[in-house]
């Protein structure tokens, strides 16, 4: 939840700076999280940051390989899958944590990701 | 004076299986064969020469008609014609290869006692050419990867042949190229290994990974993306242009090609391949 938590404690400031509750929060960090997702989803398709597409059949992108399990699966939602969603940032951040030989690049510990876009990829993860 | 003899006699029983382990060539042959048996077993052994194409029926027919006018006849032709023509002091790279016309693709890369390094073909023509006057050839491209297309031309139908010398020297060179195999290397981690030994067949993207078993035995090879305008050279390169090339890939930084650690790589992965038919130059994507 490192992400949600976030945008709901900016939101939060930012709210009591302008002295008004006018805004419901639950709808700003629902469309916080939407558009968190929208951004995961471009960097994990992107060849040049998480190209996680090389290695995982995710829905809605192209030319997928096969060395990792599907991230998409019909019927198996993440959220069942890493009922802890810290376990799946830690499976991006560094795989390595689950498996020392793994072929899965440590994302967050190799810098290849920056703390930001991992929040954000780990949302378009949970929402498969 | 009995607890250091049982002290010594428990370090023997540690040292002796590890120093086996350390350097048995013919062991690591074998369990590199067995896995690709084993991993691929409707593959005949002989068929890992044909790289990728031996794991992916879908590319194969393609592959197979660009083999029946093969791009890289003419730089065989022009290799050929660099061979014989005499340096300026009217020798040629027959006095140093005189076997070449019967094939010596085979047996490279060597170790050399006397030098205590290992020997590739290529050092071995830049240092034919140095020893006759002549300036030495770029070892990625051009000229380079002609003449040594002509030679692995001359070596089709010879068995790989590679001998690991039993000295500390050529073990520790030996050793170093399987470490370099089997070692996790760039921002993205990955080795060797990881593509063309676990996950061999697998798909990256849309590029299915090729066995490391037969994928020294066609070099060098005429890449269409090699032919390319942003692309050096005319679409041949040597092995170690593609070593270059495989490291980059995980935004490691690539060794120089000819260099001591590639040299050791070639070693190593050359003689996993021992046995199976030389088929240079070949044709990939
Ligand atoms: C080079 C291959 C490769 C790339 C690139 C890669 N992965 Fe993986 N991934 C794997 C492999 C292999 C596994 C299986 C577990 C293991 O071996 O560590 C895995 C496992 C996972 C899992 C766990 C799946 C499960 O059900 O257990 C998740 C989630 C995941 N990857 C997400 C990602 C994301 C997100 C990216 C891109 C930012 C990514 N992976 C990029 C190879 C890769
Ligand atoms: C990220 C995955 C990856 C890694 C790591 C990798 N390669 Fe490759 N390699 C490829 C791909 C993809 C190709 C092109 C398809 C093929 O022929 O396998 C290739 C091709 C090759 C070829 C040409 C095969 C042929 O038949 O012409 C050689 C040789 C090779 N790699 C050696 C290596 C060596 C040695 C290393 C380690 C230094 C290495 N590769 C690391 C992905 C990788």
């Amino acid at each position: 939840m490192r992400y949600t938590a976030k945008t709901i404690s900016t939101a939060t400031s930012v709210a009591a700076l302008l002295g008004t509750l006018a805004f419901s929060l639950p709808s700003i960090s629902i469309a916080e999280d939407a558009s968190a997702i929208a951004e995961g989803k471009k960097i994990a398709f992107n060849r040049k940051k998480g190209n996680c597409l090389s290695c995982h059949v995710i829905k809605g992108g192209k030319l997928a390989g096969n060395i990792g399990p599907a991230l998409s699966i019909e019927g198996v939602a993440m959220k069942d899958r890493f009922p802890d969603k810290s376990k799946l940032r830690a499976q991006i951040y560094d795989s390595r944590t689950a498996n020392p030989n793994t072929m899965m690049p440590p994302f967050g510990s190799h810098e290849i990701l920056s703390d930001a876009e991992i929040d954000k990829v780990v949302e378009f993860v949970y929402s498969l | 004076m009995k607890k250091v003899a049982v002290i010594v006699s428990a370090l023997c029983m540690l040292i002796a299986p590890l120093a086996g382990i350390a350097a048995n060539p013919d062991q690591d042959l074998k369990d590199f064969r067995d896995h690709f048996t084993k991993k691929f077993p409707s593959v005949p052994l002989q068929d890992f020469t044909n790289g990728v194409y031996s794991v992916d029926k879908a590319s194969r027919e393609q592959w197979e008609a660009f083999e029946d006018f093969p791009p890289y006849e003419i730089y065989v032709d022009k290799g050929e014609d660099i061979f014989n023509t005499p340096f300026k002091n009217g020798k040629t790279y027959s006095s140093c290869f005189p076997q070449a016309e019967k094939g010596i693709k085979q047996n490279f890369p060597y170790f050399s006692e006397k030098r205590g390094e290992v020997v590739t073909l290529e050092v071995a023509i830049n240092e034919c050419r140095e020893k006759n006057g002549e300036k030495p050839l770029k070892y990625k491209t051009g000229k380079m990867a002609h003449l040594t297309a002509y030679l692995a031309y001359k070596s089709r139908g010879h068995k790989g042949n590679v001998q690991i010398v039993d000295s500390p020297e050529s073990m520790a060179e030996y050793e170093r190229g399987k470490k370099h195999f089997y070692a996790k290397r760039g921002q993205l981690n990955m080795s060797c290994a990881d593509c063309h030994y676990y996950n061999a067949g697998g798909k990256v993207r849309a590029d299915i990974l090729s066995p490391a078993i037969g994928q020294t035995s066609h070099f060098p090879v005429y890449r269409n993306k090699w032919s390319l305008a942003n692309s050096s050279g005319d679409g041949m390169g040597t092995l170690h242009r593609r070593y270059g090339g495989c490291n980059k890939q995980v935004r490691a930084k690539p060794f120089k090609a000819q260099s001591a650690e590639y040299r050791a790589l070639e070693y190593f992965h050359t003689y996993m391949s021992n046995g199976l038919t030389m088929n240079g130059p070949g044709v990939r994507k």
